[in-house]
């Protein structure tokens, strides 16, 4: 689904992104754990076309992303609050969300609807703009609105920081169901080594911009990642 | 915690901000503002005992002055409301520390003392009082005199926080400031309340019997604590995280529906300016534009000049124009990123943009009709620049747009707000006020007022005719700088 190869972002002389070769199939879920730097809300920039790839290029089905729009129409993402419209309403900004994606209000609302014990009865009919709403509870909305329109590639940066423990458990649910039921590819990034492991069927370790571990989630995973960032915590 | 730590902050604050650098020409603007000021203020102070003694040959150019002070005051209340500000310091991370919030208060307070508003009088009164003293006047009296003004500018400053804080809990943004100015003035001018005598007997008491001088010193003492326990009350945290209940009513626009598939986008426009402090001033400045020809048209000195008449046109009908279209796309600069990584057409967001300019410049120029009766002539002139501004101008200010590299926080206010404003906003205004009036003008001088209406309406037609192609250029150009508008509108100015 999603194939990165030679890719590498520098400012000025540090680079700061530098994936060789990266290939996630379709119906994975994908975790990318690292250190503040390491390089993951540049990757994701990169897949959302926000940045421009100083060599190599990514691929998201055969569909170059920074040269063709094409990829749009099957990818959503929430990165953070930028993402966001501060005077909308949440109900009016996943209208607004669904009619770029070609959903008409009805299907949004049932899409919505389903998540209404993720929302806990506090986002929906509350008559509050967005700006100001808390911080989890803009990045419950956010998480939503890129479910809307049955997208292929669902990228999430960092979404289980800042929410409550319920909503991030729920949470976890949504994201498994997605990946192992509808067939979505799902990419997340995470600083919580125990949720990712949860979460993602596989997850890629970044250290300063390159792939350090690759791994296959299993009983030994979590074990393993702990004893790598106490490792390389040291200073 | 001690004042040079607060200065030590607010030295780093000014040169490390990101937008340093980039608002240098902004700065030198400023400056060269600032020097013109000064040395205005310097001139009339010199010459303002000379002159007035010209001007009224039968007064006493001291008593004439202090019967105008109230009119300087007046000035001096409305100057400050738009253009000074209560000076800001992040104090949120301070609140935790061991600094005494008192402390914090004054400084901010005291700091507000030396602001230039606060010196630019003093280069206009320090002359004129020491040319009192050379004519002879008494050197207590005149001191007295000079330290009242000092006070009063002062108790201005403060006042001004005052009906600021006021108006911004309000969201009447600057009506409370004009209605309480225009009916003091009015007052006066109507002979109910002279205000002009009343501050005229006041100088004159402090001059004749410098004790009176405690009362401007009470007032400033007074106005102080207001301010201070104002400030401080607003020094919690709680203030900034205590949510707004203010009840929103979602309206479904369905009106909108009928533009097709730019329908979303103007639905997201229209919340916009309606919904956010900055952009809903654009509003008020409608009323202010569409009033703008009543400062020419009366006044017979005009009348003779029918080649001014398509600026004033262009002016009025476009007013919306210039003022919403300058900042696209940095209306939505906050959510840029997102915009971009979604499924649009970049040239439905931007015809959404060109629609609300076109019907704001049909709207108005349909408020602007009543103008007709000036004359004939100004309603064709009108005609001509509203058809050139839809042909033209709103292209031209869409593509200036392409050029637009800084964020706009939406939350703020906005009259004479500089956020989001750099060279291009500044040399944008050329072509679209300065080529329609020198087009018109050259026609005019040549051919007559007919024909110049005639070229500003087939420039405006041939616009319309070309919108397509024109627009996919425009969007082309605002491709080509995407990376660039991220980049910029997710930093933080």
């Amino acid at each position: 689904m999603i194939e990165t190869s030679n890719l590498s972002k520098s400012y000025g002389s540090k680079t700061v992104l530098k994936i060789d070769s990266l290939s996630i199939p379709k119906g994975q879920s994908f975790g990318l754990v690292g250190n503040n730097g390491a390089g993951k809300t540049t990757y994701f920039s990169l897949l959302l076309d926000l940045i421009k790839p100083s060599t190599g290029h990514i691929k998201s089905n055969e569909i170059l992303v920074h040269q063709s729009e094409d990829w749009k129409p099957f990818t959503s993402a929430f990165i953070d609050e930028s993402f966001l419209i501060g005077y909308l309403t949440p109900e009016e900004y996943f209208y607004f969300i669904g009619e770029l994606r070609g959903q008409n209000k009805a299907d949004v609302d049932n899409l919505v609807a389903q998540f209404e014990d993720f929302f806990h009865g506090e986002i929906l009919g509350q008559k509050k703009y967005l700006r100001d709403l808390s911080k989890g509870n803009q990045k419950k909305a956010g998480i939503v609105a890129a479910l809307i329109g049955n997208p292929d590639v669902i990228i999430l940066d960092e979404p289980f920081a800042n929410l409550d423990p319920t909503t991030q458990i729920r949470l976890k649910g949504i994201i498994k169901n997605l990946a192992e039921k509808q067939g979505v590819t799902v990419l997340v990034s995470s600083h919580d080594l125990l949720h990712v492991t949860d979460v993602c069927e596989r997850i890629v370790v970044l250290e300063k911009g390159e792939i350090v571990k690759d791994l296959e989630t299993n009983e030994a995973t979590l074990k393993e990642l702990e004893a790598h960032f106490s490792g390389s915590e040291v200073i | 915690m001690r004042l040079k730590h607060f200065l030590n902050l607010e030295w780093k604050q000014f040169f490390r901000s990101a937008s340093f650098g980039k608002s240098v020409a902004l700065n030198i603007l400023m400056i060269f503002f600032a020097l013109y000021f000064m040395v205005s203020f310097l001139v009339m102070g010199i010459f303002l005992y000379p002159g007035l003694k010209k001007v009224f040959p039968d007064q006493d150019p001291f008593t004439t002055l202090n019967s105008f002070l109230f009119f300087y005051i007046l000035v001096d209340v409305l100057m400050r409301f738009f253009l000074q500000k209560l000076p800001v310091m992040s104090v949120k991370p301070l609140l935790p520390l061991p600094v005494k919030r008192n402390k914090v208060v004054h400084y901010v307070l005291r700091k507000s003392a030396f602001s230039f508003f606060n010196f630019l009088p003093l280069f206009a009164f320090i002359p004129f009082s020491i040319k009192l003293l050379i004519e002879g006047y008494p050197t207590g009296s005149v001191l007295a005199w000079l330290f009242a003004i000092i006070l009063v500018t002062l108790i201005i400053n403060f006042l001004n926080f005052v009906i600021e804080s006021f108006s911004s809990e309000t969201e009447l943004s600057f009506l409370p400031i004009i209605v309480l100015a225009g009916g003091v003035f009015a007052l006066n001018h109507f002979n109910i309340i002279s205000f002009a005598e009343l501050v005229s007997q006041g100088f004159t008491a402090i001059y004749n019997n410098p004790i009176l001088i405690l009362i401007p010193i009470l007032v400033l003492t007074g106005l102080y604590l207001v301010n201070f326990k104002q400030l401080k009350s607003k020094l919690y945290l709680d203030s900034s995280l205590k949510t707004k209940v203010t009840e929103v009513n979602a309206s479904n626009m369905e009106w909108t529906k009928r533009f097709g598939d730019i329908a979303p986008f103007m639905q997201l426009d229209l919340k916009l300016i309606w919904r956010n402090k900055r952009s809903k001033s654009s509003v008020w400045i409608l009323i202010i534009g569409l009033l703008y020809g009543l400062f020419f048209y009366p006044n017979p000195a005009y009348a003779n000049m029918p080649w001014f008449f398509a600026f004033v046109g262009v002016f009025v009908t476009g007013i919306f124009l210039i003022n919403f279209g300058q900042f696209i796309p940095a209306w939505d600069s906050g959510y840029y990123k997102m915009l971009m990584s979604q499924n649009i057409k970049y040239q439905q967001y931007l015809k959404s943009k060109w629609m609300l300019m076109t019907m704001s410049v049909v709207i108005l120029f349909v408020l602007s009709i009543p103008y007709v009766y000036f004359g004939w002539k100004i309603l064709l002139a009108h005609f001509a620049a509203a058809v050139y501004n839809i042909g033209v101008n709103t292209h031209v200010i869409l593509y200036g747009g392409s050029f637009n590299r800084k964020k706009i926080d939406l939350n703020q206010r906005a009259a004479f707000n500089y956020q989001g404003t750099g060279a291009v906003q500044w040399i944008i205004g050329i072509p679209l006020m300065l080529l329609p009036l020198a087009i018109f003008g050259i026609t005019y001088a040549i051919a007559g007022f007919e024909i110049g209406c005639v070229v500003l309406t087939v420039l405006g037609i041939a616009g319309i005719v070309l919108h397509q192609k024109l627009m996919k250029f425009i969007t082309q150009k605002y491709l080509d700088s995407k990376y660039k508008m991220i980049d910029a509108f997710s930093q933080d100015s």
